[in-house]
């Protein structure tokens, strides 16, 4: 909502000076996004008179200007073509920053011609685009003086954030009311008496629907034998420093009255409404073409204004083009009336229909200001147009606004925090517009009919605290409810940070990538139900839940790699979607490494990445959250996305808790991804958590050595190596600490599709040292327990 | 006794000419071996009157020492001088560059999150957690945000399909969580939510996805004066700026009554934003007292409990503390970009370690 300190003048009374009255709007709730203070900006742009204007000596288009800037007489060249000798123009002296391009001007020699200061183009003042030639003055201006006083264009434009619940405001009256409550002024008064008709109203107006709070109240005259033109130069003026277009004194009129009073009104020509009017739900198939030059199909949903053969007009939201006035209007119907403020919402959006109008009736309107809004309407309409008015036909009624709510003075404190004394609440109230009475230690208060937004007593207590000020609240301390505070975060909270940090200290660079993404990519990643798909997605690349976070973390190692940084290692630890409930959101840690294990080295001429880092990761994270390796099952199944050979997955008892393994190179080619990459997916939150967190089991440290024995067994070349060590370390869960695979061996000697894996077992004994004898039937136990179990045998 | 002085001579020379440790030994099994001169001298000791013996045995136990010793000697001189040797074979070049070992890092978001919990916390909040996919009620009618109300049009919401349930959405904020926890929990309440949140607004200020904090108070006597000393300390601690200004400015939010957006101050001189006095402000936050409808949609009585909520965008507060200049960057996860702005993994955020970087 935009208005200029002389518009907020003609309704407020103050002294107070433009600073002093965007600190009171911002201090009083209505936020002032900027001022745009043209007096300002424009100081050093004086009216100045071009004396003479001579060829310049060494260039055709240029001239050699001497310019009467009321103190002195300076040379200027100047390449404009209308520059002449006795015309009046825009001087910008040396120092002067010229609005359009922030450049400071400097004293210049302009192909050997000194320059002084510059005589200025509309553009160059910001004040149009037009480019062509430079300012021409009209009529006898004060030489020397500020040019944009003189021409009145000094006046500061306020640009004022006005929040949803302030409807009252979005007319300049509005926040001038405001103001005058915070004590910077007094709210002149507004005239609004009625204008006498001098006929009846030819139209009669039947309100029907769709319900009963379509349209309670519609006020409507004729003014006859009027002319419309264009408005005079003061409303011109008010309109284009708001940012609206002149067009017609009526048109203008309806603008000027929308955002001076907060009342919208609609003008239609008298001459081409065909019978009475009636207020209805649209029909099915009508349609209306609109004064923005576009036809809207209409539905019963919809609040039209129609006549005998069609819809003329969309109530609260746009007028129609059939009776849309112009220069030949001579007969015109204005109305004002008030419109559901849900039913117009829902038609402008539904329609994609952004008016002034619109915006105002979905915030709600006075209710009580529809009646004077025409009558000041129609005496702008006389003073600027001539004409006849006709009586006022009022269908329906104001309807019933008055609302009363107990006040509890100490309410400023207690929940406010600032004692605010009980007779300044209500003088608050009461300059605010409220009726208040006391009600034995309470007020009771009726907020008034353009307040529709203040709905109890808290909403008073905003009130009284914000024109008070909410700078006098002291501010305490939040009282502890414990001497030292009690773990911020759970158990499950706490372990996902250390996964973070485990995973970016083993190397991974944390990412933090969008929820969603492309569907084609989510369906190479699992899925891509129906139920996860955004409906109004902000691009075609961001239509999905995703279902895993690895492709995203795929595209941006590739986006890296595109950059020439290509043996990328990220993780992100962080939500994908399983349905749209509130149970199906996992919580996972994924990580990918992409391309090479790092550059070539002295040292290190670095690897491929592959499964086994990638499992790695996924260890050292499942680590993190509480599941040691060593209690871990793994088995080689993984998702479709993952390499069928080089994946596996990673279970606790029946508990799957992640997979790791190299992506699959038909996605990666999908996805135009340079491989090799490997990841893994870790479901962090799916690691149990101990059942005890009060200390440990104690410690039992052996006297006895340990003792490491190696063994080599012949097994088949597919047997999985998890089979033959967890083997081996059930033989004695007690005697036995570590059991170390330390060779894997396919080849010559072994026979046809055979392996060798040898093992380190070693043996902690508690009680006593081992004896020969006892390491022996060790040894047999453990040669015969692995054999059973694998199929293999003791190499000899 | 001559004989004795002979064989010391002898002692020196051997000891000196061995020029290596094998040698050394052979000098010594020649000294003190099983038929060393030495030895053989002591086993004649028997033969002798008592007297001339313990005289003699003396002398030979006085060589005997002075010879063990000139061997040990010898014996360290020569292994230093192989040490030596063997340490100028073993010299490298100093100045090659180390094995590579990759630090990662953690993400700015994370670690800002961290240092907000660590401040919140310190006032006794624990962090709660809802779902990103939520429905009407949570996302807007419990918060006082009516179908039709105008503050829900100006919040680009994401749909996703309609069904049997109704339409879900991806939570515009992180105030659904407010509602989950009153609904579940008890007051006294006092819980920040971090967490994502989605917009369908994309430019140069704006992403679709972003991350927002929430935080409640809910109980008996939390009043406007709690909001503004609880929002000014985590400002201050935040950006550890002890004198920063903070401004408390009225406004409006469905789900609060009475409203306060809260800036701090900072300083536009020279074309540089600095946080800090100077004159400018800077919005960064919403808050106010939580509407008694919103209580009451929760199951909690307005007319006894009472408290405040605020909104904090993540972002926003971590590109103004860390100086990063471009919100789309933030998602890019440019490598360059992670390692410059990140933070290393151990650097855990604590009130007690302090919170500047």
């Amino acid at each position: 909502m935009k208005t200029t300190l002389a518009w907020l003048k003609t309704h407020l009374e103050t002294g107070a000076s433009l600073d002093e009255i965007v600190a009171a709007l911002v201090m009083s709730g209505l936020d002032v996004d900027a001022v745009e203070n043209r007096a300002k900006d424009l100081a050093p742009f004086i009216v100045a008179r071009v004396v003479s204007a001579e060829p310049h000596p060494n260039a055709d288009k240029l001239r050699v200007c001497l310019v009467d800037t009321g103190k002195e007489r300076v040379q200027v060249v100047c390449g404009a073509p209308n520059a002449r000798a006795g015309m009046l123009g825009v001087f910008a002296p040396p120092g002067a920053t010229i609005p359009e391009s922030g450049m400071v001007l400097k004293q210049s020699t302009i192909r050997g011609v000194p320059s002084n200061g510059m005589l200025c183009s509309p553009a160059e003042l910001g004040l149009s685009a037009d480019h062509a030639g430079i300012i021409e003055l009209d009529g006898d201006l004060p030489v020397g003086r500020p040019f944009a006083a003189v021409l009145g264009l000094d006046d500061p434009v306020l640009d004022i954030k006005v929040t949803p619940n302030r409807g009252d405001c979005l007319g300049v009256r509005g926040i001038a009311r405001d103001l005058a409550a915070a004590g910077l002024g007094r709210l002149k008064p507004l005239d609004a008496t009625p204008v006498a008709g001098r006929f009846p109203c030819s139209f009669a107006v039947h309100l029907a629907g769709p319900d009963d709070k379509a349209c309670p109240l519609f006020v409507g005259r004729v003014v006859r034998n009027l002319r419309n033109r264009p408005s005079p130069r003061w409303l011109q003026d008010r309109l284009t420093a708001i940012g609206l277009r002149p067009i017609s004194a009526l048109v203008d009129i309806t603008n000027f009255v929308t955002f001076d009073l907060d009342r919208p009104l609609h003008v239609f020509d008298a001459d081409r409404i065909s019978g009475d009017l009636v207020v209805r739900g649209a029909r099915p198939g009508e349609s209306l073409m609109a004064l923005n030059g576009r036809s809207y199909e209409l539905d019963a949903e919809m609040t039209v204004i129609a006549d005998d053969r069609e819809v003329l007009s969309l109530g609260g939201v746009i007028g129609g083009d059939s009776t849309g006035c112009t220069e030949a209007t001579r007969n015109v119907y204005i109305e004002a009336a008030l419109f559901d403020p849900v039913r117009t919402a829902a038609t402008g959006r539904r329609l994609q229909i952004q008016s002034d109008a619109r915006y105002r009736f979905e915030r709600g309107l006075d209710p009580e200001f529809v009646r004077p809004g025409i009558e000041i309407a129609t005496r702008l309409v006389l003073e600027l147009c001539g004409g006849e008015p006709s009586a006022v036909a009022v269908s329906g009624a104001v309807p019933d606004w008055r609302r009363r709510y107990a006040f509890r003075p100490e309410r400023t404190h207690t929940l406010g925090g600032l004692a605010v004394p009980a007779a300044e609440s209500r003088r608050i109230l009461e300059a605010l517009g409220c009726a208040v009475s006391e009600d034995g230690a309470r007020l009771a208060v009726e907020p008034p009919s353009w307040r529709g937004d203040i709905e109890g007593e808290a909403d008073l207590v905003e009130e009284v605290l914000r024109i008070h000020g909410y700078d006098r609240i002291q501010a305490q301390p939040l009282a502890r409810e414990t001497a030292l505070p009690k773990p911020a975060l759970t158990p499950l909270q706490r372990r996902r940070g250390f996964v973070r940090r485990t995973l970016a200290a083993r190397g991974l660079v944390e990412a933090v990538t969008f929820s969603f993404m492309p569907k084609k990519l989510a369906e190479l990643f699992g899925a891509a139900p129906k139920s996860l798909a955004i409906v109004n997605p902000i691009s075609a690349d961001l239509d999905q839940m995703r279902p895993s976070i690895l492709p995203n973390l795929l595209m941006a190692a590739q986006r890296n790699a595109d950059r020439g940084f290509g043996d990328g290692a990220l993780f992100e630890l962080g939500p994908q979607y399983r349905d749209d409930t509130p149970d199906g959101q996992d919580l996972v840690a994924a990580g990918i490494r992409l391309g090479r294990t790092g550059a070539k080295r002295w040292d290190d001429p670095g690897r491929p990445v592959d499964a086994f880092l990638a499992k790695a990761d996924a260890l050292a994270a499942l680590a993190a959250a509480g599941a040691a390796a060593e209690s871990l099952q793994v088995s080689a199944e993984a998702p479709e996305w993952y390499h069928p050979g080089r994946a596996g997955a990673l279970r606790l008892g029946p508990k799957l808790l992640g997979y790791f393994g190299e992506i699959h190179p038909g996605v990666l080619r999908e996805m135009d991804v340079d491989g090799p990459a490997a990841g893994f997916e870790i479901f962090v939150d799916q690691v149990p958590l101990p059942k005890s967190r009060r200390g440990r089991a104690p410690l039992k440290l052996s006297p006895f050595q340990p003792v490491e024995r190696d063994f080599a067994f012949t097994v088949d070349a597919g047997l999985p190596a998890e089979t033959l060590l967890r083997a081996a370390r059930g033989v004695d869960k007690k005697l036995i600490a570590e059991v170390r695979l330390f060779d894997v061996y396919e080849g010559a000697g072994l026979g046809e599709g055979k392996k060798s894996l040898a093992i380190t077992v070693v043996l902690q004994p508690e009680d006593a040292t081992l004896t020969d004898a006892a390491l022996e039937a060790f040894s047999q136990k453990l040669v015969a327990a692995v054999e059973k179990a694998t199929g293999g045998t003791l190499r000899g | 006794m001559e004989r004795l002085d002979h064989i010391r001579d002898e002692i020196q020379r051997l000891v000196k000419q061995a020029a290596s440790l094998e040698a050394l030994e052979q000098a010594r099994v020649a000294l003190l071996g099983r038929k060393g001169r030495i030895t053989e001298l002591m086993k004649g000791l028997g033969a002798l009157a008592p007297e001339a013996r313990r005289e003699l045995g003396a002398a030979l136990n006085r060589l005997k020492g002075e010879a063990e010793e000139a061997i040990a000697h010898a014996a360290r001189r020569l292994e230093d001088e192989a040490l030596r040797a063997r340490l100028r074979e073993e010299r490298v070049d100093v100045t090659l560059p180390v094995r590579a070992e990759s630090e990662g890092r953690v993400h700015p978001l994370s670690q800002t999150i961290d240092e907000i919990v660590a401040i919140f916390g310190e006032m006794g909040f624990s962090v709660a957690e809802g779902p990103d996919i939520e429905d009407d009620f949570h996302n807007f009618t419990a918060l006082n945000i009516p179908p039709e109300h105008p503050a829900r049009q100006e919040q680009d919401t994401f749909y996703l399909p309609e069904h049997r349930d109704g339409r879900k959405v991806l939570r515009t904020h992180t105030s659904p969580v407010q509602i989950r926890t009153m609904q579940k929990v008890k007051p006294p309440i006092r819980i920040i939510v971090p967490g994502r949140t989605f917009r369908s607004d994309h430019d140069a200020t704006h992403s679709p996805m972003f991350h927002q904090v929430e935080g409640l108070v809910i109980d008996k006597t939390t009043h406007m004066g709690h909001l503004k000393g609880c929002l000014v300390e985590f400002c201050r601690a935040f950006f550890d700026i002890d004198d920063l200004p903070v401004r408390f400015r009225p406004s409006y939010f469905p789900f609060t009554e009475p409203s306060a957006e809260v800036d701090i101050g900072c300083s536009r001189e020279g074309g540089g934003l600095r946080i800090g006095a100077g004159g400018s402000w800077l919005e960064i936050l919403g808050s106010g007292m939580v509407h008694p409808k919103v209580l009451a949609n929760c199951g909690i009585d307005p007319s006894e409990y009472q408290g405040f909520a605020f909104g904090m965008g993540i972002e926003r507060v971590a590109m103004l503390k860390y100086g990063i200049p471009d919100l789309r960057a933030i998602y890019d996860n440019d490598l360059r970009w992670l390692r410059h702005y990140g933070f290393l993994p151990l650097d855990l955020p604590s009130m007690v370690g302090g919170l500047a970087r």
